[in-house]
């Protein structure tokens, strides 16, 4: 494939309208709305064929997705506070946002697997899902020790009873109970209309990249640096990862596109209360303003190539 | 007419903190508050309130003197350091004094 997916142009679009400072903005109810949709939707998606066919190895799987997401938060920590300098508190939040993952990427992902015909395995929502957890508490105890300080049971709260999580999963829990006759008459809106949401959800993300652009001019080469190489390297172990897990292409490409991205809702949330020292216009310039656009513009393309590579 | 006086807080900070915002008044015995969506711009950014993890909150809290001053120190000493906030305290003409300890 050669152009770009059209949903990724609805990307472009927004950063061309922030650029230019349209007069654009999706009401905040509206973006709310089409995010609860694609969260809805890709766990009724897993759900259903979780239903129908689940590996027998799923424990071990998961064992190794979140040893995996635990390794590459602490691998981006050693980076950015050895290397790039950072103190502490920022390195830490940082690494807890590349360690998670982002759905919007991954639903980037799963359109562009769904464009080129290849299938992936269903227990890719429940490494989504896991994913988003274990990097935020390595980030925090990175940032503060295992001491007193940390509201321990508030962080836990936030972090798996935060929208995506919860939403993932009750869609999962549907699907799976559903199945794929029990969900006909409501997969005109979940199912039918999922490229259609994931347009209007990346056209503000676009303009919601653009105001946090501005970051990176004040942060510096080195941050910008990191978010651009962090993925490429976290792409290439994930997909070493789902090759050595045994999972076919479909799933090498998405779990290196989890590998790669960072997390830009859940992280933000829970490092803001638990990392208050932490700058979040640091994170979030790196992982939305960055890695985000660099991941579904060249990245997913480029996993793509490496788990053809892996599997050829 | 002259009517009793009491203190009004208005406290513009991030959404973040609402949650706990809300905790600290409870301890510290306050029991009404208004919570209102807020943009604007200051030495820590721009917020422009369409999204919801770059919002600003306005909170106001109308008491006495006494509370208003506790309230005030709790903010100081807990957010300021870390969080964007700022704060203003006025002499504000109630009509109920009863309402407002």
């Amino acid at each position: 494939m050669s152009t770009l997916d059209p949903v990724v142009l609805f990307f472009v679009l927004g950063v061309a309208a922030g650029l230019a400072r349209a007069d654009l903005r999706l009401p905040p109810a509206i973006y709310d709305f089409v995010s609860m949709l694609l969260l809805l939707s890709i766990g009724m998606k897993g759900g259903v064929e979780l239903a129908r066919h689940s590996s027998s190895r799923l424990a071990a799987e998961l064992a190794a997705v979140i040893a995996m997401g635990m390794a590459l938060a602490l691998l981006a920590f050693i980076v950015l506070r050895y290397l790039g300098r950072f103190d502490r508190a920022n390195a830490a939040a940082i690494a807890a946002h590349y360690g998670s993952v982002s759905v919007g990427t991954f639903a980037v992902g799963v359109a562009y697997l769904g464009r080129a015909g290849i299938s992936y395995e269903p227990q890719m929502i429940l490494f989504l899902v896991v994913l988003e957890v274990p990097a935020i508490l390595i980030g925090v105890v990175l940032a503060r020790g295992f001491g007193p300080g940390t509201e321990w049971g508030r962080l836990l709260h936030e972090v798996f009873l935060g929208r995506g999580v919860f939403l993932l999963l009750g869609g999962l829990a549907i699907g799976w109970a559903a199945g794929q006759d029990g969900l006909e008459g409501l997969s005109p809106l979940f199912v039918d209309l999922f490229k259609g949401v994931l347009a209007l959800f990346l056209l503000e993300m676009g303009l919601i990249a653009t105001e946090h652009m501005g970051g990176f001019r004040r942060h510096g080469a080195l941050l910008a640096t990191f978010a651009l190489v962090a993925p490429v390297v976290f792409g290439a172990i994930g997909a070493v990862v789902g090759f050595a897990i045994g999972l076919s292409i479909g799933g090498t490409v998405l779990l290196a596109t989890l590998a790669a991205s960072a997390s830009y809702i859940a992280a933000p949330a829970a490092m803001r209360t638990a990392i208050p020292q932490a700058n979040p216009a640091l994170s979030l310039t790196a992982a939305l303003a960055i890695s985000f656009p660099f991941n579904i513009l060249v990245g997913i393309p480029l996993y793509s190539r490496i788990a053809h590579w892996l599997h050829a | 007419m002259e009517h009793p006086t009491r203190k009004l807080v208005t406290i513009i900070t991030e959404a973040a903190l609402e949650r706990d915002l809300t905790r600290d008044l409870e301890l510290l015995g306050i029991d009404g508050y208004t919570f209102s969506d807020a943009r604007g711009r200051g030495t820590r950014g721009r917020r422009a309130s369409t999204w919801e993890h770059n919002q600003n909150v306005r909170l106001e809290v109308l008491c006495d003197a006494a509370l208003a001053a506790r309230l005030i120190e709790h903010l100081r000493q807990r957010y300021y350091d870390d969080y964007a906030m700022v704060l203003w305290l006025q002499d504000v003409e109630v009509l109920r004094p009863e309402k407002f300890r």
